[in-house]
């Protein structure tokens, strides 16, 4: 019996489709993996199968073992499919008969229900241990512990055995396989839930008020790695972006001395700071050496030493922290922080001193 | 034409199927449970966890006699039905109104104990996690004896009017059951709230 | 034909005001007419949730673009995932199940015509109610809104302190009124199925989709119930002080995620397991033989059901449960893939060594094996406890589910409108547009949702109104965008398909398609009372004992 017979007119709607899927599926896989391949060096592109730390290493081979066992699945499937429905296509030579009237088979049943449960069982042991790695990974003497605070729409990040008070980026050690020095999290959340991921470092884990949840980071990789919220917590969950900088051993001591200093007290912007101590800004802000001690907003003594403001919505310079200051809604419609309403005067005098807070 | 026939090789074995009352009001129970399964389940993960105010044991009262009246009212209930299918009308109004009044006497219970909960001991359905489970779980299973004692004073009038017979016997027992599933809640919800979450 | 002679006339028939036919319409107690209503209610509410995806969609296409306000596209998502599971999904199939059930099991109605009734004009009510939230939400404070907290309305999120004004309040009664109407269905089918099947219909004899229909309901009194304990809790706590998830007072965030899944998971299989009693019913008749393992059907589909009430949780993998629970919950996951994937073998098994015709339902038949095949492959991946930890919350799962509800469920569903269309309008649905819808949205489906992966991948989560240029994620969502048109035109050819065949179509007759179920051999559309005499039955084919007397499936099964 021919396998493949001549097709005929009104066939061919049904072998294209298949075709097309298959050929869409193909691109896709093709992309896929093009995007993994070509992601650039500089982790712009923040792909799970990119890591560059201890957990998201985990993940990604893991993710892989499921990928190839799961497309094995899908190749016999499918090509399962696609044969019967070439092979047993109704065709006008028939005679019109209907076919044999098959019910059933407890042998074809028996083994179609036996191999997927081996195949579930394979892939359970397989990931368990990574569970268990994962989650229950002791913690080493040297670690650095963080605890995170999610706020709508920033990040607030403790050190507390180091005494700095941060937000927004975060800074950690590069961690060596012969000494390991990877960072703990402490995720906490001061309203509603959030959730930390940086995909090229970690699985993702939630802030959830009154809950205290645990996270570790081991990157082997110097640089900046991106992420951002990922649990919807309001309006402005699209912009509580992430920076995580994975500095060399020296560079995270330079940056620890630098974040335990009180701020920096530069009188020639004394006016600015009479700004900020007598508006209302020091209800929610706090810098280190003033009155101000809000809790509400990011810690501002080292604003200077981040890249960015509002969570990353923003590049930290002076044109935009001005903006940002008169009207944080044209950055980040909707964002907590009220627009202060202050003259050019005032504006310009604040502005410069906090371009003072290294 | 419109249908086939299909006749076919008779067996004349007669076709009875479950009573659709019975089943429908044994899927209501169903789904009723588990309804009262999550606050169960709201009320023992909160047990303990208030922050602050009243707690179980400072000024709950087990509320036995009330809880007599209820499981008795299934007795009485249950005795009504068996007395309708043998058609003694007036002995099955007489234990349908037994009934209604020991439920009745149940929601009244309730009602006193929550006054006092709230004038006397300061816990309202606001004060704290146990104030919030307590009144919910307590509410709803209260919510369902009142929606009951309504169906039952309908069937009552409906029976005082001469319209409840015999032949009323299947609707009347589905009644029931649920007045049973009623009174099985309250044996859980005792258990849990005056027992356990003590 | 004497069928016309003792059918319920038309209003055409005896011209009758158009105010008389609306008033049988909105009284009516008649299954066949409250599962049209079901359909056409969420056929208009399918269009409303494809305009409100076309808006994200169009924000989407480039990254800081300003089409819509965050605000808006919060409201977007929220209303497109209420609208589409509630009153679209949920109304549809219980449509389907209304008009189909009772025709297959040879009974005149469902168990009780006035539940039915009620039951559909709350399920009405409540999106009415939902989408009125776009005029009241606010209440006193100024123009009304739509709620904004996504469809699963997380706590805090949705407590008074963080969601003020009433739009949250819209979404939790909508959902409470419209959940009564579910169960009332749900009821109704169970004991039709269980106290109306015509004489010699056994349990084992029923239709496919009898069973399936009875397990989704048994599934929906178990699943609906916890939403709606919930969502009375919600209120509690935003009205009367409660503090259920009031995490200031001690309450917990995660008893809501853990009572929303409880229902939020099997309500997924309440959606996807009519849709195989379609599968279930289409693909035997197309291939000319009998579903493969009837037996193993079945008990496949109630294996399902008992499994997915114990998985929830997999919706929760990143909130920091021990290592033991998330196993737990990934060894559950995963096994529900086995039976899962036994149906789709069955299915297989009964297209081999068959004659398949590649009509309108059965090609959308097909691309619902392939596509559903995909999504639980997807769903496995999302299983795995680590992997997920990546994946959760980013548009890797976004891509999953709408395989599942696009690719599998509406898929299906376009089938069963093919199918059964001739049987409820007494028309043929016109071939050549039905195969033009098909292909549009196959390959708009495809460049939306198989490309969509890709960016959850990369790192893109979920329910953000723009993004960060340069991540590789501003290619990917421009073409996702460019399919939704593609699909918006397919589905513009199908409602065309179904207005036109309407009044032209071809006349259907009985039994257009040489089938086997009894609704076959009522007249399209069956009279009022479906059966002249209440059929008997002695096998799983009543029509194919009739149609073959040499050879009955009674000898066999």
């Amino acid at each position: 019996m021919r396998i493949v017979e001549k097709i005929k007119k009104e066939d061919w709607p049904a072998i294209i489709s298949r075709a097309t899927g298959v050929a869409l599926l193909l691109a896709g896989v093709l992309l896929a993996a093009g995007l993994c391949a070509a992601t650039p060096q500089d982790n712009s592109v923040p792909s799970i199968f990119d890591s560059h730390s201890t957990p998201a290493d985990s993940i990604r081979n893991l993710s892989l073992f499921v990928l190839s066992v799961t497309g094995l699945i899908f190749l016999v499937v499918f090509s399962l499919l696609t044969y019967v429905v070439v092979k047993f296509r109704s065709r006008s030579t028939d005679g019109g008969r209907e076919p044999a009237q098959v019910y059933g088979s407890t042998q074809i049943e028996l083994a179609w229900t036996i191999i997927p449960i081996l195949i579930v069982v394979v892939l359970f042991l397989a990931t368990a241990r990574v569970i268990h790695a994962i989650q229950d990974a002791p913690k080493p003497a040297e670690a650095v512990e963080v605890t995170a605070i999610g706020h709508q729409f920033w990040w607030e990040f403790r050190y507390p055995g180091l005494g700095i008070v941060t937000a927004n980026e975060l800074h950690v050690p590069v961690s060596d396989a012969s000494r390991p020095t990877p960072t703990f999290l402490r995720l906490l959340s001061a309203d509603t839930d959030h959730s930390f991921w940086i995909p090229q470092l970690a699985g993702k884990t939630d802030l959830i008020p009154n809950r205290v949840n645990e996270a570790w980071l081991d990157p082997h990789k110097t640089g900046l790695f991106l992420g951002q919220c990922a649990q919807y917590c309001g309006t402005q969950h699209a912009k509580m972006l992430l920076r995580v900088y994975v500095d060399s051993p020296e560079d995270f001591k330079v940056w620890v001395r630098e974040q335990q200093q009180p701020a920096n007290e530069d009188g020639n912007e004394a006016a600015g700071r009479r700004v900020f101590e007598r508006t209302a800004c020091l209800n929610c802000h706090a810098i280190n050496g003033t009155n101000g001690n809000g809790r509400f907003g990011p810690d501002l003594t080292h604003l200077m030493s981040r890249r960015t403001i509002a969570s990353g919505a923003a590049e930290n310079n002076p044109q935009t922290l001005r903006q940002w200051i008169q009207d944080p809604d044209s950055i980040k419609p909707g964002s907590l922080m009220p627009a202060m309403k202050l003259s050019d005067a005032e504006l310009d005098a604040l502005v410069r001193y906090l371009e003072t807070l290294q | 034409m419109s249908t086939l026939a299909t006749q076919l090789p008779d067996n004349s074995t007669a076709w009875k199927l479950p009573y659709r009352g019975r089943i429908g009001m044994a899927c209501l129970i169903i789904a009723e449970s588990a309804i009262f399964t999550i606050f169960v389940v709201a009320y023992l993960f909160y047990a303990g966890k208030s922050l602050s105010g009243p707690t179980p044991r400072e000024v709950l009262e087990t509320p036995i006699f009330y809880t007599i009246c209820l499981l008795s009212s299934s007795l009485t209930v249950h005795l009504a039905g068996k007395l309708l299918e043998r058609g003694r009308r007036g002995t099955f109004l007489l234990f349908w109104l037994l009934t209604i009044v020991l439920g009745a006497l149940f929601l009244y219970g309730t009602g006193q104990e929550w006054h006092r909960l709230i004038y006397e001991r300061g816990l309202t359905i606001s004060t704290n996690l146990f104030g919030t489970t307590y009144y919910a779980l307590v509410g709803l299973h209260a919510f369902h004896v009142t929606a009951g004692l309504i169906l039952l004073t309908i069937v009552l009038l409906f029976g005082l009017a001469g319209r409840v017979g015999s032949e009323q016997s299947a609707r009347v027992d589905v009644l029931s059951l649920y007045w049973h599933f009623v009174d099985a809640v309250w044996v859980v919800v005792f258990t849990v709230v005056y027992i356990l979450g003590r | 034909m004497s069928s016309d002679a003792i059918a319920i006339q038309t209003a055409e028939a005896t011209g009758q005001p158009w105010v008389q036919t609306l008033h049988e319409w909105v009284t009516t107690v008649d299954h066949k007419r409250l599962g049209v209503l079901y359909i056409l209610y969420a056929l208009f509410f399918l269009v409303i949730g494809g305009i409100e995806a076309t808006i994200m969609r169009v924000q989407l296409m480039h990254p800081h673009n300003d089409f819509v306000s965050p605000q808006v596209f919060n409201r977007m998502f929220t209303m497109h995932g209420t609208t589409m599971i509630f009153f679209v999904a949920m109304p549809i199939l219980f449509g389907f199940a209304n008009y189909l059930v009772p025709l297959m099991i040879g009974a005149r109605d469902m168990a009780f015509p006035r539940l039915n009734a009620f039951s559909f004009w709350l399920t009405a009510f409540g999106g009415l109610l939902l989408y009125f939230s776009l005029l009241g939400g606010n209440g006193l404070y100024g123009a009304g809104n739509a709620p904004d907290v996504g469809w699963w309305a997380y706590a805090p999120l949705a407590s008074r302190a963080f969601s003020p004004g009433h739009s949250s309040d819209y979404w939790t009664i909508a959902l409470l009124v419209s959940g009564f109407g579910s169960i009332g269905t749900a009821i109704n089918i169970i004991a039709t199925i269980v106290s109306m099947r015509c004489p010699g219909m056994t349990l084992s004899r029923m239709p496919l989709l009898a069973w399936m229909n009875m397990v989704m309901s048994g599934m929906v009194l178990l699943a609906i119930s916890p939403l709606t304990a919930a969502q009375i809790m919600l209120l509690v706590d935003r009205y009367l002080g409660g503090h259920f998830f009031d995490t200031q007072a001690g309450g917990s965030a995660t008893l809501w995620m853990h009572f929303f899944w409880i229902f939020g998971h099997p309500e997924v299989y309440v959606l996807i397991i009519p849709c195989f009693a379609f599968a279930s019913e289409i693909i035997p008749v197309f291939s000319r033989k009998p579903i493969f393992g009837y037996p193993v059907m079945v008990g496949a589909t109630v294996c399902i059901a008992f499994v997915s009430m114990s998985v929830w949780a997999h919706h929760m993998f990143t909130i920091g449960m021990s290592s033991y629970a998330n196993s737990f919950f990934t060894i559950t996951t995963m096994a529900v893939g086995v039976p899962t994937g036994i149906k789709i073998f069955n299915w297989l098994g009964t297209m081999w060594g068959g004659k398949i015709q590649f009509k309108t339902p059965m090609l959308f038949c097909i691309g619902f094996l392939f596509q559903f095949l995909i999504a639980g492959l997807t769903g496995i991946m999302l299983a795995s406890s680590p992997f997920d930890w990546q994946l959760s919350g980013s548009y890797f799962v976004v891509a999953h589910f709408h395989y599942v509800i696009v690719g599998g469920i509406l898929f299906a569903l376009f089938g069963a409108f093919y199918y059964w269309y001739p049987k409820i309008t007494g028309r043929m649905l016109n071939e050549g547009l039905g195969k033009l819808h098909f292909w549009l949205f196959l390959i708009g489906f495809h460049l939306t949702f198989d490309l969509m992966h890709i960016p959850g991948l990369l790192g893109m989560p979920r329910r953000i109104y723009t993004y960060e240029p340069g991540r590789g994620w501003d290619t990917i969502n421009f073409l996702v965008t460019i399919g939704t048109f593609v699909q918006a035109i397919g589905t513009l050819v199908f409602v065309a398909n179904l207005v036109i065949s309407y009044f032209k179509g071809a006349k259907a007759g009985n039994d257009p398609w040489d089938a086997w179920t009894l609704e076959w051999s009522a007249s399209s559309p069956p009279p009022v009372y479906n059966f002249a005499s209440i059929p008997r039955v002695s096998s799983r084919r009543p029509l194919w004992d009739l149609k073959h007397p040499e050879d009955p499936d009674s000898h066999y099964e």
